[in-house]
């Protein structure tokens, strides 16, 4: 089996720091990984280098067997790979379904479709079913920078599965989050892996949420996977117990 | 606003704005109508307007600068002038205006914004001395600066717009077609996609939208409308020169669109309107016209960055409140 | 050969004037995100405040010199950094380059206005005598030129790399943030480096209008010139608009020898395009990571 996600031997370093080296995974359909890691182990710069946002010194990574190293991040996400920001990111003067819709239009007939068509691109359907699948449905007019910060959250998670995307990386969901809208958050999560199959790679530092939401685990320290396995036995492992409360 | 109040409220302008030159005395109206000068200077109003539009649609709507809007308004403007004058019909200068200018807006606009944000300012400041280089030396092509003197006014189908007040309508037509097709374009997933560009490009990006490409797309369209907006204004004055197409005027549209407030939609018409009646408003003090607009932008900046519009919104959003 | 090397020789005395702008304009952008649309103007306007002392307060020549770069880094510098900068760059970039075109705009009206219109000579401090070394001739004045300016960048140079408050400096505009938190008082880095951009930029003034007059709409051309050759060299570089500024001069110099004069203005905007075309990141700079 190919698998849907294949890192291969990534590095990159700034200015003679190096942050990530020599890193490879695979990551397979309809499945929860997650990366964890102290401070600083290089969890934002692998994820930068998979996603194009910054281009790795060496290494590959495929999507579907498909080499995208490098490809721009407007490219890669019409392949359908989707991601959500540490920080928050939606589009404060557009409504929640605005944001929706915007998430999904680049992904639906031609450009010159989207100039002489509908309003909503054809993505109306599609709102609407994401608007109910994360309860968002009451707010749907409302300027997204007026929402809670939970529920931008949980809107800008939203906004990742508009595209049909078969592989979403979420950075830090958890970040900032209070605890109900946390396992609100979670079970959504858990739901849509569930419902559609859709493959999610996860950074994160919450290790609550983390453990209780991926099926499978990698742990970075200093650029380097130092641990890889079900939670349970990450959890037990003595090289990441030592990472993390070492030095 | 709701689409149908929008549509209405601007057919209403319009209406108005076609009555304004006319003597309304004689269906019991006591309106005298504009004179031949006012009429004019309304004209120019509506040409720098669209030339304005096409710069809110680059600085408001897709958040970058371009310094070259009065060089645009330039080549549309000598285009007109010179293959009206050797008997093409207007209308094929008027889309030959706009076409060229799209196809030099794409080929500025791509190596530029492969950099980064300013970059774009530069090439546009680079191309607009060029611009004017061009129109003063060339003087087999442009007269240099002498300049090319009676402009013919065209005629639409059939009917000669040689009157003043014919060809106000005319040009009110032209805008009210092109405020239309901006509208719609800014109210299409286009326009979306070029409010989230300017807001948060990163993350724009990572949704799948060529950032590149729309903000290249705006960019063309906006140098277009320029473009077309120096194709009217060629007629309108019937002689033109290189002066007003230099590198200050590009700077003065800049910012009459801020003033009117970048990124709304009534922002260029308020700008555009400050900008042409201002100077006959200053008439006496004309030396110190631009210090005195200068100082105003400035303190508009510093006070009200929503420029005139924004700052009526708000005014109006208090007074609902209240 | 002598011809060349006379035209190379008084091109980098004008390119190190450019330079001069150059530097300026880029220190401010790295420093606090300001791109300064003035800046052209910023080299015209003190070779007037040296000619109002003179010709107003009858100040002698040298104390004029004096006192116009000291009002420049009062008027361009502390006033340009708490009246205009300050208030604006919390309001995002566009007002701020609004504000710059339109404080462009203010400054040219106002010499226009109130001094005058027309071209001014302006002394010089070296005489415009003839030497000639090996058969080729250059001016005393030429000369002059191109050792102040180059004495200045020397010093600049020294400054940053040198000193303790250069290297603050240098922090603040790699990353304000991280100086920050390393203890280094961003906010008086900041102050310096306006106060620095007006000095170099009455320097400029100063060397400037002996060769070319003074007159209200020189700061188009010359601030034209402080972009081009700021980016042709590398934007997030010192040196590099050095380079930049040296590179222009001369190929002004030769282009008003050997290309049509009509043309001469088009020489580093041709330039500038094929930079940004071939190496984006200018001939010294590093290559930037991915902005999108």
């Amino acid at each position: 089996m190919t698998a849907l996600l294949e890192v291969r031997d990534i590095e990159k370093s700034f200015g003679g720091v190096q942050a990530v080296c020599g890193v490879s995974f695979d990551v397979h359909e309809g499945e929860i990984l997650g990366v964890i890691g102290p401070n600083g182990s290089g969890k934002s710069t692998l994820f930068n280098c998979i996603l194009g946002q910054l281009v790795p010194d060496r290494g590959t990574v495929r999507v579907n067997g498909r080499n995208v190293t490098a490809l721009r991040p407007s490219r890669l996400n019409r392949l359908g790979v989707s991601r959500t920001f540490q920080l928050l990111q939606v589009f404060p003067e557009l409504t929640v379904r605005e944001n929706l819709v915007l998430a999904g239009q680049e992904h639906r007939g031609s450009r010159l479709a989207r100039l002489f068509g509908a309003r909503d691109a054809g993505m109306g359907a599609e709102a609407d079913r994401m608007l109910d699948f994360f309860r968002l449905k009451r707010l749907e007019d409302e300027k997204a920078g007026s929402l809670s910060y939970g529920q931008q959250k949980l809107l800008d998670a939203a906004m990742a599965f508009m595209s049909g995307s078969r592989l979403v990386l979420l950075d830090e969901p958890a970040g900032g989050v209070n605890l109900t809208m946390l396992a609100d958050l979670r079970e959504r999560l858990e739901a849509i892996n569930r419902e559609t199959g859709v493959t999610f790679v996860v950074i994160e530092h919450n290790m609550e949420f983390v453990m209780a939401l991926c099926s499978r685990l990698i742990v970075l320290a200093e650029g380097r996977i130092i641990a890889e396995g079900a939670p349970a036995e990450v959890r037990r492992d003595p090289a990441v117990i030592e990472a993390y409360l070492g030095h | 606003m709701s689409t149908r109040a929008a549509l209405l409220l601007g057919l209403v302008l319009l209406v108005l704005l076609a009555l304004a030159p006319v003597d309304l005395n004689e269906v019991g109206v006591p309106y005298p109508g504009l004179r031949r000068y006012g009429t004019y200077i309304l004209t120019l109003w509506l040409v720098t307007a669209i030339a304005a539009m096409g710069v809110n649609l680059i600085v408001g709507y897709a958040g970058q600068e371009t310094l070259a809007q009065a060089a645009f308004v330039g080549i549309g403007a000598y285009l007109t002038a010179i293959v009206t004058k050797a008997g093409v019909p207007f209308g094929v200068a008027f889309a030959a205006s706009g076409l060229l200018t799209f196809t030099i807006g794409i080929a500025l606009g791509f190596p530029a914004l492969r950099v980064q944000k300013h970059y774009l300012a530069f090439v546009t400041l680079a191309f607009s001395v060029l611009c004017w280089l061009v129109f003063r030396n060339e003087q087999w092509i442009t007269g240099g600066v002498m300049g090319i003197r009676d402009i013919e006014r065209p005629s639409f189908l059939g009917w000669p717009l040689r009157n003043h007040i014919r060809f106000y309508w005319f040009v009110l037509g032209i805008t009210a077609i092109m405020t239309f097709v901006l509208w719609w374009i800014v109210r299409s997933p286009w326009g979306r996609a070029f409010t989230a560009l300017r807001e948060n490009p990163l993350r724009a990006e990572s949704l799948g939208i060529d950032v590149r490409l729309y903000t290249l797309l705006a960019f063309a369209l906006g140098s277009a409308y320029g473009g077309m907006a120096g194709s009217l204004y060629a007629p309108l004055v019937e002689f033109i020169d290189p002066s007003p197409f230099a590198l200050g005027p590009s700077l003065l549209f800049m910012l009459m669109v801020v003033i009117g407030g970048s990124g709304t939609f009534l922002g260029p018409f308020v700008g555009a309107g400050v900008a042409v009646l201002l100077p006959e408003w200053l008439r006496a003090w004309e030396t110190y016209y631009l210090l005195i607009y200068a100082v105003l932008v400035m303190v508009m900046m510093a006070f009200f960055p929503g420029g005139i519009v924004g700052l009526a919104a708000r005014l109006l959003a208090r007074k609902a409140r209240s | 050969m002598t011809d060349f090397l006379q035209l190379l020789i008084s091109g980098l005395a004008t390119g190190a004037i450019y330079a001069l702008a150059a530097i300026g304009f880029t220190l401010l952008w790295q420093t606090s995100q300001t791109i300064n649309f003035a800046q052209g103007e910023f080299v015209m306007v003190p070779a007037f405040l040296a000619l109002i002392a003179m010709r107003w307060f009858g100040v002698p020549f040298v104390p004029a010199l004096v006192l116009a770069i000291l009002a420049s880094m009062l008027l361009l510098g502390v006033a340009f950094r708490y009246v205009i900068v300050g208030p604006l760059i919390r309001r995002g970039v566009l007002p701020l380059v609004i504000s710059t075109i339109a404080l462009s705009i203010l400054l040219k009206e106002s010499v226009k206005d109130f001094y005058s219109a027309e071209a001014q000579t302006f002394p010089t401090l070296l005489p415009d005598t003839l030497i000639t070394v090996a058969g080729v001739s250059v001016s005393l004045a030429q000369l002059g030129v191109l050792a102040v300016a180059l004495v200045t960048i020397v010093l600049l140079q020294w400054f940053l790399a040198g000193t303790r408050t250069g290297r603050q400096m240098q922090a603040t505009a790699q990353n304000p943030t991280v100086a920050r938190i390393l203890g280094v008082p961003v906010e008086r880095m900041i102050l310096y480096t306006f106060l620095i951009n007006a000095a170099l930029a009455a320097m400029a003034s100063l060397l400037v209008s002996p060769i070319y007059l003074a007159k209200f709409s020189n700061g188009e051309t010359l601030g034209l010139i402080a972009f081009v050759a700021a980016i042709v060299g590398g934007f997030n570089q010192v040196r590099g608009a050095i380079a930049g500024g040296l590179l222009i001069g001369v190929l002004d110099n030769l282009a008003a020898a050997y290309v049509s004069t009509a043309y001469r203005q088009a020489i580093p905007l041709i330039l500038l395009v094929l930079v940004i075309l071939f190496r984006p990141q200018g001939l010294l700079g590093r290559r930037e990571e991915r902005a999108v």
